[in-house]
């Protein structure tokens, strides 16, 4: 468990550091004016972030495959993701650019309703199944309000800065996002750890972990709080940036002992790594508009993944895991 | 030191059960499918609620237990039991540990040693047989080192030289003080191999005694519905069906 988690420590310091040289001025402090400026004040913030979204998108997907039990499991599943979106899209309506809080701050509460919703949910239900397509509801209730508010927007202009927004980016991002999602992401990593007993003991099926002491509704909570906090506070700075908690796991598990406790770390480091890699990328494309980082893990992160499925199919009879 | 079930009634399942179970001896629950058998184990482990009638330990409601005290007390096997993850039998074992907080290597040890699981321990869980499977599940419920043992049908799928040396198991562990109550199919292995057999039918308790007695053949006759009789010596019986 500890070579991967020291290995991905090291890859991140790595690329952090090449990654505040690359972008659209590759940084060469002898000769680009205001390098230091664009270093501490750009570079830095947006690197920062995309370890910060990413973490949290990696640990969050670990910690959902391990409650679910199911390697296909994605932290979208509770609806938070969603709700945070409604609330960013909720923040259009207020005039985005009235106060640079209002989109984070509205988008925090729409994650904050979403777990709210999932809270009262919590413990009523029978089981895993129940409750989690009880998340699936409230993912498609808040995606379909938030196509009900879109397609109400204020005027055209507003459409296509909500539309652009929900595709996820880290451009132009400052300390000010810096300051607003680590905290939060940090916690919610913190939430997915008190979990990690509860998520191992359900590698024994739900009877068994019950009868090993293991209560369903606290470990649903931590769990919400977790989502919430890595997810939600994801989306405020950064819109929707998809797959990553999918395939993260995935790519970390076969170097881990598989238990869920093992994978938590590891996901997180490895989380912010690809969201790195794939945000300096996007900097680096000679595109005329920088590429939308959500697209771009989309567009890498799907056919990636089918060629995982396909290798899998052949290593495996059996399940997935 | 007694686990009881106290009339114990839930809807459509169970009507007014009780049972007592004492320590240092092997229990086996019979019934025809549908009787409730397994409803009563998860009942007595402290998993299911009953509606009315109360299980005990020590003669204190188990619903008073916290979870975790409960789970020091009584451990658990599912049937069919499956690891979601494709872990090393060792850490699958480990998990046992959970109601005590800790992974102390020297319950884990003695239970992979008592399992004949020590060679395997490090083997990733999918390349167990079900026999061997079968042992490492059990083995993760001795390595919480509870007093109580419920197994839900814990020989339903293994062939016939598996089933003995899991039974053995069993039985030594019954031996050593411990209360062992299995959720049993075949008559013949709770005739041969139980101190003493409580046969449910239809969510009553319609027998509970030594096996002799409680699964004589007008028992049979009358719960199952088959004519049948025991043939063989005491230890090494065999039930013929008319």
């Amino acid at each position: 468990m500890t070579r991967p988690i020291g290995l991905l420590c090291f890859a991140l310091i790595i690329v952090f550091a090449l990654s505040l040289f690359a972008g659209r001025v590759w940084l060469d402090f002898a000769s680009t004016p205001n390098a230091m400026l664009i270093l501490a004040e750009l570079r830095l913030p947006r690197a920062l972030l995309a370890i910060t979204v990413g973490a949290g998108l990696g640990a969050a997907g670990a910690a959902m495959q391990g409650y679910l039990r199911n390697p296909l499991a994605d932290p979208g599943l509770f609806g938070i993701a969603p709700g945070a979106a409604l609330g960013a899209v909720a923040s259009f309506w207020f005039g985005y650019a009235a106060s640079a809080w209002l989109l984070p701050v509205f988008a925090l509460a729409g994650a904050a309703g979403a777990m709210a919703l999932l809270a009262l949910i919590a413990g009523r239900t029978g089981g895993i199944a129940l409750f989690t397509l009880a998340g699936m509801m409230i993912a498609s209730l808040a995606g379909a309000l938030m196509s009900l508010a879109i397609s109400f927007a204020p005027n055209a202009f507003a459409m296509s800065e909500i539309v652009t927004w929900l595709m996820g980016a880290l451009t132009d991002r400052s300390w000010r996002e810096v300051y607003l999602a680590a905290p939060l992401t940090l916690l919610g990593i913190a939430c997915f750890w008190m979990a990690r007993k509860d998520l191992d003991a359900l590698i024994l099926g739900d009877a068994a972990a019950r009868s090993l002491g293991m209560r369903l509704a606290v470990l649903q909570a931590w769990l919400i709080a977790g989502v919430g906090l890595t997810v939600g506070s994801g989306v405020a700075v950064a819109g929707i940036i998809g797959f990553v908690g999918l395939i993260v796991p995935h790519l970390v598990r076969p170097f881990t002992d598989r238990r869920p406790s093992s994978l938590i770390v590891p996901s997180a480091l490895a989380g912010g790594l690809l969201v790195l890699v794939a945000d300096s990328v996007v900097r680096i494309l000679p595109t005329v508009t920088e590429l939308r980082l959500g697209i771009a893990l989309s567009l890498i992160g799907a056919p990636f993944f089918l060629w995982l499925l396909m290798k899998m199919r052949r290593g495996y009879s059996g399940g997935l895991s | 030191m007694t686990l009881s079930a106290d009339a114990i009634s839930l809807a459509n399942r169970l009507d007014a059960v009780s049972a007592s179970f004492g320590p240092g001896q092997i229990t086996a629950i019979c019934g025809p499918n549908g009787a409730g058998k397994s409803t009563l184990l998860s009942i007595l482990s402290g998993l299911l609620q009953p509606d009315c009638g109360l299980a005990t330990l020590h003669g204190k409601a188990l619903s008073e237990f916290s979870s975790g005290a409960r789970a020091q007390h009584i451990g658990y096997l599912p049937q069919n039991g499956e690891a979601a993850w494709d872990v090393a039998v060792r850490n699958l074992v480990a998990l046992g540990r959970m109601p005590h907080g800790d992974s102390a290597a020297g319950p884990v040890e003695a239970a992979l040693k008592a399992l004949d699981l020590e060679v395997l321990a490090a083997r990733p869980i999918s390349e167990l047989s079900g026999g061997e499977k079968a042992r490492a599940f059990l083995a993760r419920v001795l390595a919480g080192e509870p007093e109580w043992i419920l197994a839900d049908e814990p020989l339903a799928a293994l062939d016939l030289a598996h089933q003995l040396a899991l039974i053995g198991h069993l039985k030594r562990e019954a031996q050593s003080g411990k209360g062992v109550i299995i959720v049993l199919h075949d008559l013949a292995l709770a005739m041969n191999h139980a101190d003493r057999v409580v046969v449910l039918d239809q969510g009553q308790a319609v027998a509970d005694d030594v096996p002799e007695k409680a699964l004589a053949g007008e028992v049979i006759q009358r719960v199952w519905g088959v004519t049948a009789e025991w043939i063989g010596s005491e230890g090494h019986r065999a039930l013929v069906t008319r």
